[in-house]
């Protein structure tokens, strides 16, 4: 049985800002490896660079802190390597629309058993305020002199249209409903997708928590297993136009979308019986290949 | 002594390639020496291919500049190609498709005008099929036994079926009979087969073979010239020997997904070219601080941007030995020929996972695509000598009696045991930031300074690890030759031809650019007569780093950076031009 005290570590604790979104998945995801009874040592986390991609640093688990933007391809061989391993990738909106949008495309399209939540806050934290790809239409910050025409990514319909097999979105003011996604997104046979809004709230003074909670609302009576009904409740937020007087989002959370298909690791008949990294690579012949060469 | 260039000339798309490597096989099965060189635009149709294969009764290691048997496929290899014609040449070509003037050619040049065309419509073939009538004419020129290549067809095409087997035998065949009817004895060199002591293989192929030999088992490769054969090498045995080998969607999703196995337990590659390379300078900076052990094929061709991507150089020396920001230890290995593609591609793997460190395989288009014999014994003892060592991974039960674990550790040798993710009681934080032994970020200036150092001893314990350069040929001769990588063939074959000249050279190849051998080049430099550094760019990177390295000054260089390799002939040109 893992407990919550399992994944604690005694030698260092987070620093994020008092109330940031990112203590409550830092909170969620502990408990959601309780909830699911795994073994710390089984799990590997991945994360980029930035505020929210310090979080292995304070889970007990086995980290692996790599570059900006680039931890799913990380992440995707390490689950080929060895698919014994839960294996969950923690970043930003920065690291994953940004820098690295195009690895998340890929890594939902072969549907590699790994899931990946993205901390999504609409705002680069760590270099203190600039906009990101998620920054709403019309805001104006550090990066930009002028309010921003370019419209938001939207990372559920990007997940849709590449073929993720699990897409939600979570919000940080439920840390129970939260927990919830996370331990539905690892359950999941293959590529899970937790997009999670994350209020930043020493520099996003828009998308603030009061802002979340008066538009937020739970997705009932949805059909998950349809695309087309996932691709239109996707399209209520975010907006690609500037809102209108008297008009107010109303932004969706749940499971948006799920489905069975063939995982990239058991496309691989070299791996079907023992995962790579338990397998000995000593002693091969190859003397056949030189032969060939006669 | 035999000592002749056969070349193939056409459009893209006449599967040049492919006589072109039956041609070697040919002449390997007969006991000679062989070595090919391929010349190809950067399309899949059309534009200029051109296939050299030579072979001698003595040991070669380089193309020559004479073309002996010319086959044009059209009359575009003849114009490209007539300056190359030694004087008692053979030209094959299909009188109806290619006009040849007559006077054209010195009255000693052989012209064997052979329809082609018509010969595959004979046999109800595929006019796609006349490379393969040339290749039957060819053998018939100079060997009388048509079964030495009915043998290397059966070999080649044995996987695609009866009906592949047999199309090819009717149209070598057919090309093989009408040489022997309309021309008997009208070429008047012949070769005698010898016992075949020698093997046929590519530099890309030496490195794919060193690299499952070494255990690979996780390859992310992004196809580029000139490493394309090491994918599909790969590929070809992924299945037998449970190797996964990945397509990544570029170049930084390749390395990161290499470093992502390695740290999870697999030994990984990636392999790419100069450009591609570019790609993933940020991941190498990530696997040296993570000190997640790497292997990288860098394949050099001619630069910047996209350059001359079917061409070769050795361009990219100051490139792969500085890339990335920051400071951090490497190794960089440079091997000459077949023989040391294999081998320190195997090397390279043993030394990455004992050291944790990034090994960087610089090799070119040269090497990578040409073909060469190499000794078939030689193979033999390389591959049963080697042993694969994969330095300080903890062991299951060694990690588990582990209570704080520490990634990092400060260690006398600098290299930290490794655990493994699933092992328990080895759970530890990889990290990227500057950090201290547990992998966790921090920034005290002591840390920063014992990090730093911690990770450059690796080098200094690799050392042990490392040969010597060498020195090959004469003692005290009146010039020294150095370089590096694949100039060494055409080096060699150099030095073998000025000692029939009685002049004596000798060479210094420096296989193992970093560590640096300081010590044994300034003592070489310093005790050598004359220096002449040869090396294919245009700035004298490998002479700047010898500068650099030892402060010393080489008296001669000797660069080329049009695309081509070194010649034989433009080396004694040289050297004779410094003795006299």
């Amino acid at each position: 049985m893992t407990t919550l005290k399992d994944l604690e570590i005694t030698y260092d604790k987070p620093n994020w800002c008092p109330g940031c979104g990112d203590w409550g998945i830092w909170i969620s995801l502990k408990n959601a490896i309780v909830q699911l009874g795994l073994n710390p040592w089984e799990i590997v986390l991945v994360s980029g660079i930035g505020c929210s991609s310090k979080l292995p640093y304070w889970v007990k688990t086995y980290g692996f802190n790599g570059l900006h933007g680039r931890p799913m391809p990380v992440a995707e061989a390490i689950k080929l390597v060895n698919h014994n391993l839960t294996v969950i990738v923690v970043a930003g909106d920065g690291d994953q629309y940004g820098e690295g949008l195009n690895h998340f495309i890929h890594a939902a399209r072969r549907n590699v058993n790994l899931t990946m939540m993205t901390h999504n806050n609409q705002i680069y934290g760590l270099t203190t305020g600039q906009f990101s790809p998620t920054t709403d239409i019309g805001e104006k910050n550090k990066a930009t002199p002028v309010p921003t025409v370019e419209i938001p990514i939207s990372p559920l319909s990007l997940a849709l249209s590449a073929g993720a097999t699990f897409i939600a979105r979570g919000f940080m003011g439920d840390n129970k409903f939260q927990t919830e996604l996370i331990v539905d997104a690892i359950k999941h046979k293959g590529f899970s997708l937790v997009d999670t809004m994350q209020p930043c709230v020493t520099f996003n003074h828009k998308n603030t928590f009061t802002w979340f909670y008066e538009r937020v609302y739970k997705l009932e009576n949805h059909d998950a297993s349809s695309k087309t009904k996932a691709f239109e409740k996707i399209q209520e937020w975010p907006l690609c136009y500037q809102l209108k007087e008297n008009e107010k989002e109303k932004i969706p959370l749940g499971i948006f979308y799920q489905e069975n298909r063939p995982t990239w690791e058991e496309g691989l008949p070299q791996i079907a019986q023992t995962p790579l990294a338990k397998q000995s690579i000593e002693n091969r012949d190859i003397s056949p290949l030189l032969e060939e060469l006669m | 002594m035999i000592d002749i260039q056969w070349l193939i000339g056409g459009e893209a798309g006449y599967g040049i390639m492919t006589v072109g490597a039956m041609m070697g096989k040919i002449f390997t099965r007969l006991g000679l020496s062989v070595f090919d060189y391929v010349e190809y635009p950067s399309l899949i149709r059309g534009g200029h291919n051109a296939y050299y294969v030579r072979a001698s009764s003595e040991e070669i290691f380089s193309q020559k500049k004479p073309v002996d048997i010319l086959v044009a496929l059209n009359r575009e290899t003849i114009d490209k190609h007539k300056e190359e014609l030694s004087a008692n040449a053979a030209v094959l070509y299909d009188p109806n498709f290619t006009k040849v003037e007559e006077g054209e050619f010195p009255s000693t040049v052989l012209l064997f005008p052979i329809p082609l065309l018509e010969i595959t419509k004979q046999v109800n073939a595929d006019k796609v099929m006349i490379n393969t009538v040339t290749l039957g004419a060819s053998l018939a020129l100079f060997y009388d036994d048509f079964s030495i290549l009915e043998k290397i067809i059966q070999d080649a095409f044995g996987k695609k079926g009866e009906k592949v087997i047999a199309e090819n035998l009717n149209t070598t065949k057919a090309g093989f009979d009408f040489v022997k009817k309309n021309f008997r004895d009208k070429y008047p060199l012949k070769i005698q087969s010898k016992p075949q002591e020698n093997l046929l293989i590519g530099g890309a192929e030496a490195v794919a073979l060193g690299a499952i030999r070494s255990g690979v088992n996780f390859a992310a490769i992004y196809p580029m010239t000139p490493i394309n054969t090491v994918l599909s090498t790969l590929v070809a045995q992924a299945l037998k020997y449970n190797i996964i080998v990945k397509e990544p969607e570029d170049e930084i999703a390749g390395i990161n997904m290499a470093i992502g196995a390695s740290f999870a337990g697999a030994r990984s590659m990636v392999a790419t070219s100069g450009g591609g390379f570019c790609l993933m300078v940020e991941g190498l900076g990530l696997a040296a601080q993570t000190e997640t052990p790497l292997v990288i094929i860098e394949g050099m061709r001619p630069g910047p941007g996209t350059g001359f991507p079917t061409w070769t150089e050795q361009g990219d020396l100051q490139f792969v030995m500085h890339a990335a920001h920051g400071d951090f230890p490497r190794i960089v290995l440079a091997p000459g020929d077949m023989n040391e593609a294999f081998d320190f591609t195997m090397h390279a793997f043993n030394l990455a996972e004992k050291y944790q460190l990034q090994v960087i395989v610089l090799v070119d288009k040269y090497l990578m695509e040409s073909h060469a014999s190499a000794s078939a014994e030689e193979f033999k003892i390389q591959n049963s000598k080697f042993r694969i060592e994969r330095g300080k991974i903890l062991t299951d039960e060694e990690v588990s009696s582990e209570t704080d674990y520490k990634r990092y550790a400060f260690v006398e040798d600098g290299v930290s045991p490794r655990s493994l993710p699933g092992q328990m009681g080895g759970i530890a934080l990889n990290g990227s930031d500057e950090h201290d032994d547990r992998g966790l970020y921090d920034e005290a200036s002591e840390n920063r300074i014992k990090m730093m150092d911690k990770r450059y001893k690796k080098l200094e314990s690799a050392l042990s690890d490392i040969p010597s350069p060498k020195l090959v040929g004469d003692t005290a001769p009146p010039l020294t030759i150095l370089g590096f990588g694949s100039t060494k063939m055409p080096v060699v074959e150099a030095i073998n031809w000025l000692k029939k000249d009685r002049i004596n050279v000798n060479f210094l190849q420096v296989s193992y650019l970093s560590p640096f051998p300081s010590d044994v080049v300034s003592e070489i430099i310093k005790n050598a007569k004359k220096t002449l550094v040869i090396e294919g760019n245009k700035t004298g990177q490998f002479e700047a780093l010898i500068r650099e390295k030892t402060g010393l000054s080489v008296d001669h260089n000797f660069r080329k950076y049009d695309g081509r390799p070194f010649y034989p002939e433009e080396i004694v040109e040289k050297v004779k031009s410094i003795l006299t």
